[in-house]
């Protein structure tokens, strides 16, 4: 793995476009910056680039587990260092002013300023939320974070592994483990019936393609001999020190690794820390921010792509990425108006195409309201702060009337997660208790430093700060 | 509770977890690396002392706080393993510079 230590001197501070992320959004969108001819910084807090679909696949690349899932991230991971690009690896964005286009870098102990005449948020998603009893228990982990640990280090749980919840990456993570060895139990939560979703969301014959893999996935885990309970309600991670069992209505799975997951939506912490207008998402059933079809936002100089701006999976990131990057090229005076409307053709199609299937897989997979809104009092909600579902449901009915309210009762957003995890669960059991609409409710308003920053890296950034000036 | 494919990821790294000495696949996490070496918790939680181990692996849920190499509150899922390094359980509230 190429990790190359960058020192902060040699690092231009000022670039025509800085891209946060380095998933197939931020790579797409730097390589078609480059053909416009502008230049181009992206950081990203992973080692190595690929985001999460691709995460790690340089390294996962040869895995029989993965081979077969990251080869088309090579090939975009090839294009992308092929460029004169400056990328930053393990380098987080901690702060950014979009008035004045400056972003705070913090890189291992190090702090550093560059700025940008437009900046775009190619940040990705985040799992949902699946706050069921006991959800806090340690061997209980997100999906993605197996999958995390499968791609980066080749790893997988042993014993017992029970996979429970929904979604088309519950399916790809379980043919994953099989081809590394591990034969899953599935534990599915899906309520709504494929057939009358299909016909009712449509997109089946445009998204046929994306079909066909999602139907592939599920027959071979199923011919591989995957035990699969279909419908499973009211489920609870049970045991003492540690999960030693899922219990659901009608049935229970001893395990000694549990895995949820309810589907993702894209990660708006940066997004709403930096005020830029966001929509409620009614299909996807999350927040957004509100975009042109370039993804220009409501701030002159920032732009999003990818699944941090709508759930679209890579193929979709990689268009939309395309798109924005074209733009950054109009607005800085690179390419005229025609030349990007030209160009942006063939990504425009390329993104409907994507995005195609994606009606029918929202409606199919809708988290259900227990997993929304956690109806058992004692539920965990606020992992950082021990939150129960009980004590918000309490501070709503005696005044918190949103997020931003309810901290003030019970501190549920002020740990160190600062509402990442629980913001949309929070919003959710508000919105219900009140009966209003969860749009109504509002959403967390998130502040800098987006990620702890270490005291040694602060002073840093006093340095860094004197230096310039 | 994680076990590591030696077969197709042979590069390793040795790190100390809780001061033991571990050959955690090149490219780990300081989390995975915890998840590796069969740790009960990373750490307890404030109000009810529950144990925790990491939940996310991805920088979102901040359960992963650890102690690495002498500095506190990091989040162990984001910093890559690297030879020598010392990951330690955290003891205390964790505190985030704000
Ligand atoms: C855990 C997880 C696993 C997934 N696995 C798959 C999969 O196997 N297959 C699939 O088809 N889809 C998967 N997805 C869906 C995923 O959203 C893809 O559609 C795709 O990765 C989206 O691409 P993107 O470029 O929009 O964002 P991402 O690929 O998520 O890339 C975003 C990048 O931004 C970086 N970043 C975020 N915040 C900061 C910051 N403050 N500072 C610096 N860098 C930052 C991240 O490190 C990340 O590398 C997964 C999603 C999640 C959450
Ligand atoms: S495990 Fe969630 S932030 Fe590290």
């Amino acid at each position: 793995m190429s990790l190359v230590p960058v020192q902060a001197a040699e690092v231009p501070r000022k670039f025509d476009l800085a891209i946060i992320g380095a998933g197939p959004a931020g790579m797409a969108a730097a390589i078609t910056a480059r053909e416009c001819g502008l230049s181009v910084l992206v950081v990203d807090e992973n080692a190595a680039p690929g985001g999460q679909v691709f995460r790690a696949a340089e390294l996962a690349g040869a895995d029989p587990a993965l081979a077969h899932d990251m080869a088309p991230g090579l090939e975009l991971i090839a294009r992308f260092r092929a460029l004169d690009i400056t990328y930053r690896p393990g380098a987080t964005l901690w702060m950014l002013d979009p008035d004045t286009g400056t972003l705070s870098l913090a890189r291992q102990g190090e702090t550093m300023e560059v700025t940008a005449d437009r900046i775009l948020l190619a940040t990705g998603a985040q799992e949902r939320p699946v706050p069921i009893p006991g959800w806090t228990l340690p061997g209980v982990m997100s999906a993605g974070a197996a999958q995390i640990a499968l791609k980066t280090a080749g790893m997988v749980p042993s014993g017992k592994v029970v996979l429970a919840g929904q979604g088309p990456l519950m399916w790809l993570l379980a043919n994953q483990l099989i081809r590394a060895g591990v034969m899953p139990v599935l534990v599915e939560t899906r309520t709504q019936p494929i057939l009358r979703t299909a016909l009712e969301a449509g997109g089946i014959f445009s998204g046929f393609g994306q079909l066909a893999k999602g139907i592939g996935l599920i027959l071979k885990a199923r011919q591989a001999g995957m035990r699969v309970i279909s419908g499973a309600r009211h489920l609870r991670a049970e045991g003492s020190a540690r999960v030693q069992a899922l219990r659901f209505e009608g049935g229970v799975e001893p395990c000694d690794t549990l895995l949820l997951h309810e589907g993702v939506m894209p990660s708006t912490h940066i997004s709403m820390a930096i005020g830029l207008e966001h929509v409620w998402d009614a299909r996807q059933l999350c927040w957004r921010p509100k975009l042109d079809v370039f993804g220009a936002s409501s701030h002159a100089r920032i732009a999003v792509a990818g699944d941090g701006a709508v759930i679209g999976g890579w193929e979709a990131a990689v268009a939309a990425g395309q798109l924005a990057a074209l733009d950054a090229g109009l607005r800085l005076g690179r390419i005229s108006r025609a030349d990007r409307d030209f160009r942006a053709e063939a990504s425009a199609d390329a993104l409907l195409q994507a995005r195609a299937l994606r009606p029918f897989l929202d409606a199919l997979y809708a988290p259900s309201q227990e997993v929304l809104a956690p109806p058992e009092e004692s539920t965990i909600i606020c992992r950082c702060e021990e939150v129960t579902a009980g004590s918000l449901r309490w501070a709503a009915a005696i005044g918190a009337t949103g997020p931003n309210q309810a901290k003030a009762y019970l501190r549920c957003g002020m740990g160190p997660c600062q509402g990442r995890l629980c913001g949309s669960t929070v919003a959710a059991v508000i919105a219900e208790t009140r009966n209003v609409p969860v749009e109504e409710v509002g959403h967390f308003r998130p502040r800098a430093p987006y990620k702890p920053i270490t005291v040694q890296e602060l002073a840093g950034a006093q340095l860094g700060a004197d230096r310039l000036s | 509770m994680f076990r590591t494919r030696p077969d197709h990821r042979p590069e390793t790294v040795q790190v100390f977890v809780e001061g033991r000495a571990l050959m955690v696949p090149e490219g780990s996490s300081a989390a995975a690396a915890i998840l590796i070496s069969g740790l009960s918790s990373i750490r307890e939680t404030a109000v009810s002392g529950s144990p925790r181990l990491p939940w996310c692996m991805m920088g979102v849920c901040f359960d992963c706080l650890a102690e690495i190499d002498g500095v506190a509150n990091r989040q162990a899922c984001m910093v890559q393993v690297a030879v020598g390094m010392r990951i330690a359980r955290q003891h205390g509230a964790r505190e985030v510079p704000r």
